[in-house]
């Protein structure tokens, strides 16, 4: 018995280690923690000035931010709440989406879900890949998602980046991105503000992971006590069979 | 008193409801096999599993809205505005996953021990009839959360019917109540999920289980166990279900239950099989995913559906597929149930069969190309093989004689026949008597010696702390006051500090 719940354990671990590694390829993984409140926080900041112009969080309410992150109501206000919106709102954006489509052609998209859809890594090597696009109606392109209709919001932090072409086969095609104008933030800056806005993000996708994770230890606990009382109890019973 | 009080009470039911009789004919003098493996409890499971389902199910129904604007939302309200709604939603999303596990396992365990050859034909029917009840509400449920997988997969898996010939495209909408799926399909869907098949699925699982009890449980040596009876007329290697195999049922579901915590708690999402990543995102009619792929306990079979060229012979096949599961009982025709005395040839098409069905249902989650295709083919052919050989290859079997008595729940190696039983034996003597599995064991015992030693100066540690703490409240010296008048007032001495 022992054999075997070590084999499940050993079974589960390797199963949760697969996953979807292939649709993952060609992305730049990051580490994340959605414990760093402090991250979560920063990355809140950088969304309300730069994302929540456009996209809502649809799924998100101030309330349950103001909660988790245990900040005051004034504070709150101050940095994430737009215009009149009550503390229970969720956070959705002024732009309504028949605007949205008149400026980008399409309706910028809800973003409460996007990292469980797309996951952490696409929307981190998404938004820093950008690059210059003459071709393109906002003059840039996107190295993870070709043709967006997004403009680059956060190029005054990032700067300007072109790509570095080289022939394969015949064709040209990018292998790599160049930053030929620095914005206002180094680039180890620029990393970390990405990363935070993407631990926002990831925190907003399932903000129950906050409690879930500490929780599920106790309860694996408990079924260990359990498993440990079940065997006694059928030791006990089976002993008088032999 | 109270014991006879309780006494009354149940004489005075008995006298209007059969109890002690169903209490006795079901568990306390039913009487099973002794020797069940690990494989004999993923029937408990799944029942473990179906309570699971329903409960979280009723609660989630509470909040989820089955309407095509507002379904995905409620989801996610659920996920978030209600309490421990995360909680019920995983639990019940896993519990869908480790439903098929554990129904797979099961029918694994009928397969590989014969468990539905005669008499137990009936019961292998009313199996087959809650797997496949168990398919329809999957497939249904999966639908609910309103998701682009959910949607885009409920329109490829209805669009199937439409290649039927003559009445395909009106029974296709016939089912979606709609030209494509929409809020009438979802509505139904929900109907159907919650109410009708629930109560088709309980119903069958009643019938399940009566009819085992008629027939009683197979064991893994194949044999009849009520063959020989001792005097008192209970057969010799049979043990009352109750208390035995109630309180050995415990410690499994007790380890099942903890690799389902964990699943619910750590991976939720099951490295995205369990819930995919594009569910994430609302159904958009307008908008065709790439790359549509049923969950993962469906893969085999839509597997086979891609690898067939046309439309109709594949759907054709799919269901043949398992419509061929029911025949089972009578394309065997090797007398003998348990692997364990069969002959070779069931081993290697059983064999064959397994390695077919997983490369089915890895290739299922792929993208079609070429290689693929070919392999589905080949795992195909290894699938129906399995099946229709059997009336052929299960006559000419050179069975094992079959013993008296049951034997080992697993039979040590040194009990298995066959040269690969011997050779992988003659293995096993020569590792262990080499001197690297020497040091390697003596080396696990120290380690063993020293996580010993530290999880019991950790707890030493910590029970001292908690005594300390203990100590300095003013609860704990408050009782403790209590307790000493109290103990001074019986006249015994108090506890020395």
């Amino acid at each position: 018995m022992k054999n075997l719940t070590a084999f499940l354990i050993l079974c589960l671990a390797l199963f949760s280690a697969g996953g979807h590694a292939s649709e993952t390829a060609g992305l730049s993984s990051v580490k994340i923690d959605v414990f760093d409140l402090d991250a979560i926080q920063r990355g809140a900041g950088v969304y309300a000035n730069y994302c929540a112009g456009c996209h809502s969080l649809g799924q998100m309410r101030y309330s349950r931010i103001q909660k988790d992150l245990d900040l005051s109501e004034a504070g709150m206000r101050k940095t994430f709440m737009l215009g009149d919106a009550k503390l229970h709102d969720s956070l959705k954006t002024a732009l309504s989406p028949a605007d949205g489509e008149t400026m980008f052609g399409v309706a910028p998209p809800d973003l409460s879900l996007v990292a469980r859809s797309r996951g952490g890594d696409w929307v981190y090597s998404y938004l820093k890949g950008f690059y210059v696009d003459p071709s393109r109606p906002l003059g840039v392109n996107n190295r993870v998602a070709e043709n967006i209709a997004m403009p680059n919001v956060l190029w005054g932090l990032q700067g300007i980046q072109e790509p570095v072409r080289s022939e394969l086969h015949g064709e040209s095609v990018i292998t790599g991105l160049k930053l030929v104008k620095p914005g206002s933030q180094s680039v180890s800056e620029f990393d970390q503000t990405v990363r935070d806005l993407v631990t926002f993000l990831a925190y907003v996708a399932e903000p129950s992971q906050l409690q879930r994770l500490p929780l599920g230890k106790y309860v694996l606990f408990f079924l260990l006590i359990l498993i440990v009382v079940f065997r006694r109890l059928k030791k006990e019973y089976w002993k008088e069979l032999h | 008193m109270a014991n006879d009080k309780g006494k009354a009470l149940l004489a005075w039911l008995d006298e209007r409801l059969p109890v002690i009789a169903f209490w006795e004919s079901q568990l306390t003098k039913y009487y099973v096999p002794k020797n069940f493996n690990l494989l004999y409890f993923f029937g408990s499971l799944a029942l473990v599993v179906l309570v699971n389902q329903i409960v979280t199910g009723i609660f989630l129904a509470m909040h989820y809205k089955p309407d095509a604007l507002l379904a995905f939302d409620s989801v996610e309200y659920i996920m978030r505005d209600v309490q421990w709604g995360w909680l019920l939603r995983y639990m019940h999303s896993v519990g869908a996953s480790m439903f098929f596990i554990v129904i797979y396992l099961h029918m694994f365990r009928g397969i590989f021990y014969g468990s539905f050859k005669q008499p137990r034909e009936l019961l292998w029917l009313f199996g087959m009839v809650i797997f496949l009840l168990l398919m329809a509400e999957a497939f249904m449920g999966y639908l609910l959360p309103w998701g682009q997988m959910s949607y885009w997969g409920a329109q490829v898996i209805i669009s199937l019917f439409g290649a039927i010939p003559l009445v395909g495209e009106d029974l296709a909408t016939w089912i979606r109540g709609d030209f494509v799926v929409a809020d009438a399909t979802l509505n139904r869907f929900f109907a159907l999920h919650v109410i009708a098949v629930p109560l088709a699925i309980l119903m069958l699982v009643v019938l399940h289980l009566v009819a085992l009890r008629t027939v009683g449980s197979n064991n893994p040596d194949g044999i009849d166990i009520k063959k020989l009876k001792g005097a008192d007329g209970i057969p010799l290697d049979g043990i009352p279900f109750h208390p035995y195999y109630t309180v050995k049922d415990l410690v499994v579901v007790g380890i099942f239950l903890f690799v389902f915590a964990f699943m619910v708690f750590y991976n939720p999402e099951g490295g995205g099989y369990f819930l995919e990543p594009p569910n994430f995102e609302p159904a958009n009619p307008l908008k065709t995913p790439e790359h549509i792929q049923p969950v993962w306990y469906f893969t085999p079979f839509y597997s086979i559906l891609r690898a067939i060229p046309s439309k109709l012979g594949g759907v054709l096949a799919m269901g043949l597929a398992i419509v061929l599961l029911f025949f089972l009982p009578w394309l065997d025709r090797c007398p003998v149930r348990s692997v364990r005395y069969r002959g070779m040839e069931f081993k290697i098409a059983l064999a064959v069969f397994i390695v077919s069905f997983i490369g089915l249902g890895v290739l299922g989650g792929q993208p079609v190309t070429p290689g693929n295709t070919f392999w589905a083919r080949v795992f195909s052919l290894g699938y129906f093989g399995f099946f229709v050989l059997m009336p052929w290859y299960s006559q000419r079997e050179v069975t094992l004689p079959l013993p008296e008595r049951l034997r080992a729940p697993v039979l040590p190696l040194e009990e298995r026949d066959g040269w690969f039983w011997q050779n992988l034996t003659r293995l096993w003597h020569t590792i262990r008597e080499s001197e690297a599995y020497r040091s390697g064991r003596v080396w696990l015992e120290q380690k063993q010696a020293q996580l010993q030693a530290w999880l019991c100066r950790t707890l030493c540690t910590v029970w001292a702390q908690v005594r300390e703490r203990l100590a300095n409240s003013n609860y704990y010296q408050t009782f403790m006051t209590w307790l000493k008048t109290v103990q001074g007032k019986n006249g015994s001495t108090p506890p020395s500090p």
